[in-house]
């Protein structure tokens, strides 16, 4: 693009008055830019002045956007001609729970036709909680000639058919990263329209899909691609065929090992120590779905350089989960299940010095009679790691006096995430509220970013965040607060909040509308099953006409209950695609 | 408690329970009596309290309506509820995971019955998890030498020793594990 086609582009600035303003040429300036990546910097370039505005602008190369109904199409491709790489992120976070209607919308089409007109040298598309249609993945094979990396979390609408259309037309395609979506899995035919000549992917994730692939198409595919760092297989591979993968491709830096069960062969236990072992680059170990004791020590030999290790699937015990442990010092990310129990964790706590993260998931979710992990465990972990700063932890009993312990240990925590599963649960052994747990860890966690509470709290746990919490940007809030002081607390107490959504809580029309002015600055507000009514709603959305605020209703209760309310900025305005059970006030 | 005494099925026992239910609680929500037949080792005089299962499952049948499952509760992805489910499912086939309880004990435990290779195994893994010891076992007094006794229910719904089958059978038929304490666990001729 030459500098004069640009300045005649909808700036006001004259050439004169630009050489004042600024002592560079554009060209270094964006040259400058260029090299800046965060978007918060490039937030705070964009606000100096129209040259830096407009530099900034130019040399973007990577957009992200935490909401896909907050701008259009349009108006991204307007801002920003020379986007190669888009994250989108679409329906509001407890969809993943089954909270939003199918057909709520964030469909990615109305994206991607605008990215063929404006951006045909796309490369990467990041997507989380959209819905891609099978159609949507053709034309992006199609109409992208350079396109190299999609990645879909959390996203439905699709089938494997989406993923032929991918794997046939995308000749430079380099990650393929299917995670978690709800996939419509036909068959397993899409990983061989890959074309024989086709050498450039380095990343392969589809532990998502159930149905087997072709393993001769696979382990072809493997062995020609040579720049392979990462690849998550799915359930159907049989120990031995991860074998021979492993054996093509010991460069991976990230592997999924998918359901690591079969009766192995007497001398293949140890060829695939031996193939482990010649993975020296390895760092990241996931799946392990089926893994009996018996085949773990194979991994041995690739735990020592291991950082992120995720068990989240595996059903491991405490003894054979420490003896894994016990080989990996150098872990800093950890996801496990509860079936370790305490006796697991208390293993992390003694082995894992540098752990930096940890997420314990419920191998039993509905069933009360199980206690998987219990606070003893989360102790012994703080004791142990003491740069914890990253916590997910699912529980069925908690103690004020042990969160307290914790953040003692650990006062680095920029993420805490603890949900008592019993909704309203007190501290089992002095029967009083949390309260004083979440007091204990806003007080002490000054650099805390995202909380997620649980267990019966009172408005005073929404005092202590209001007056505490300085740098929260996300809460999630179920089941708790008394009165609509709690949310007024939070919403007139956090400056940085950018995301709350609260489910189950006796917060109104006071609380809501207490935050008119903050809302603005906030992502978004979820609030469903609490005490907000339609009138409310309305109330706010005729103050604030920069904010959407969409109604879903309950057909059973009457019309004046809100029951799930979406509140988010945008300079969009109303969104045109809302399924009849959402209202735009 | 009297020991030793055997019930048949067409008494009335309804009438005369004691139960940890709500007034008009039906019947199916609660456990199956136990009942007794001549081929199997007779339980003691359990009539009076319908109490087959440790005493918090009794408490959790007091409200079995009230605790219906709540949407998207506890907050786990729908993918990973949706893989569990067939986890189980497969578990069907994979391992035996049945539920311990013991009498007294808060909580409940689950095991995986394939990950033991016998009676020995198993009862050690027990008393490791409650921390109790059980006494030794013989095949005509049962448990001596301690208040603890194991039992389980077998596919019938009938109230076992353990240890009277071969493992094998017990495998196949063990639905879940319950460690009797005190009286109760007297009546089955440990001998105290």
């Amino acid at each position: 693009m030459d500098s004069d086609s640009r300045r005649t582009k909808g700036t006001v600035v004259h050439s004169a008055e630009s050489t004042r303003s600024s002592p560079f040429p554009d060209e270094v300036l964006e040259r400058v830019l260029s090299i800046l990546e965060s978007r918060k910097d490039r937030s705070s370039v964009s606000l100096v002045c129209r040259d830096w505005y407009n530099a900034e602008r130019w040399s973007r190369t990577h957009v992200f956007i935490g909401n896909c109904y907050a701008v259009s199409p349009g108006m991204v491709a307007r801002r920003f001609p020379r986007i190669r790489s888009v994250t989108l992120k679409g329906k509001p976070r407890f969809s993943d729970f089954s909270l939003v209607p199918d057909d709520w919308g964030a469909d990615i089409h109305c994206w991607l036709v605008v990215f063929a007109l404006k951006y045909p040298f796309l490369e990467e598309l990041r997507l989380k909680r959209m819905s891609v249609s099978d159609e949507s993945l053709e034309f992006l094979s199609l109409n992208f000639l350079n396109f190299k990396a999609l990645s879909l979390v959390s996203c439905d609408g699709f089938s494997t058919n989406g993923l032929a259309a991918i794997a046939t037309h995308c000749k430079n395609l380099t990650e393929l990263d299917i995670h978690e979506n709800d996939v419509d899995d036909k068959s397993g035919s899409w990983l061989s329209c890959f074309p024989e000549n086709f050498t450039t992917l380095e990343v392969l994730n589809f532990a998502n899909l159930s149905n087997d692939v072709n393993f001769d198409a696979l382990q072809r595919l493997v062995s020609r691609c040579k720049s392979l760092k990462v690849l998550k297989i799915n359930k159907g591979i049989s120990l031995e065929q991860l074998l021979e993968l492993l054996v093509c491709a010991p460069q991976l830096m990230e592997l999924g090992t998918g359901s690591f069960s079969q009766e192995l062969m007497a001398g293949q236990n140890g060829e695939l120590g031996s193939a482990f072992n010649n993975c020296k680059s390895l760092h990241t170990l996931s799946g392990l779905w089926d893994a009996t004791a018996a085949y773990l020590p194979a991994l041995f030999p690739a735990c020592a350089n291991l950082t992120f290790l995720n068990l989240s699937y595996a059903t491991l015990q405490s003894g054979e989960f420490s003896k894994l442990l016990a080989h990996c010092p150098l872990l800093r990310r950890l996801w496990v299940m509860d079936t370790v129990e305490d006796k697991g964790l208390e293993s992390i706590g003694a082995n894992c010095p540098l752990l930096e993260e940890l997420r314990v998931f419920p191998a039993d979710p509905f069933d009360e009679d199980i206690h998987g992990v219990t606070e003893a465990g989360f102790v012994a972990v703080s004791y142990g790691c003491r740069r914890l700063h990253y916590v997910l932890f699912f529980c069925r009993q908690m103690t004020n006096a042990a969160v307290a312990t914790i953040v003692q240990n650990c006062p680095d925590f920029t993420h805490f995430r603890l949900c008592i599963m019993n909704p309203g649960q007190p501290d089992y052994l002095t029967n009083e509220p949390m309260d004083e747990a979440f007091g204990s860890v806003v007080k002490t966690c000054t650099k805390l970013q995202r909380l997620s509470v649980s267990g019966l709290l009172s408005d005073l746990t929404f005092e202590y965040i209001g007056k505490y919490a300085k740098n929260l940007e996300t809460l999630s809030v179920a089941f708790a607060g008394s009165s609509d002081w709690g949310m007024q607390c939070v919403l007139g107490g956090c400056p940085k909040l950018r995301k709350l959504e609260i489910r189950d809580c006796p917060f109104g029309n006071a609380a809501l509308l207490s935050g008119l002015e903050k809302y603005e600055s906030m992502r978004s507000l979820w609030m469903s099953s609490c005490k907000v009514t339609m009138n409310g709603c309305r109330h706010l959305a005729r103050k604030m006409p920069r904010l959407n605020v969409e109604v879903m209703k309950d057909d059973l209760r009457d019309d004046s209950h809100a029951y799930k309310v979406y509140v988010y900025r945008s300079l969009a305005g109303p969104r045109t695609d809302a399924p009849p059970s959402v209202l735009t006030l | 408690m009297e020991g030793g005494v055997a019930y048949e099925n067409d008494l009335n026992l309804k009438a005369t329970e004691l139960r940890l239910g709500l007034p008009g609680t039906d019947e199916s929500e609660q456990q199956s009596l136990i009942c007794v037949r001549n081929s199997k080792r007779p339980l003691p005089d359990a009539g009076n309290e319908c109490l087959p299962k440790g005493k918090s499952d009794a408490q959790h049948q007091t409200i079995p309506a009230a605790k219906a499952q709540i949407v998207g509760w506890p907050p786990i992805r729908s993918y990973r509820k949706n893989s569990f489910q067939q986890k189980k499912d497969e578990a069907e086939g994979h391992g035996i995971y049945v539920k311990v309880s013991m009498d007294g004990a808060p909580y409940l435990r689950k095991i995986d019955l394939k990950g033991y290779k016998g009676y020995p195994e198993l009862l050690k893994a027990s008393e490791n998890m409650f921390k109790f010891t059980i006494g030794e076992y013989s095949e005509r007094e049962g448990y001596k030498g301690s208040e603890y006794v194991p039992t389980y229910e077998d596919k019938d719904g009938d109230w076992m020793l353990v240890g009277d089958v071969p493992w094998d059978m017990f495998m196949g038929s063990c639905k879940r594990l319950r460690i009797m304490k005190g009286s109760e666990a007297r009546g089955l001729g440990c001998g105290v």
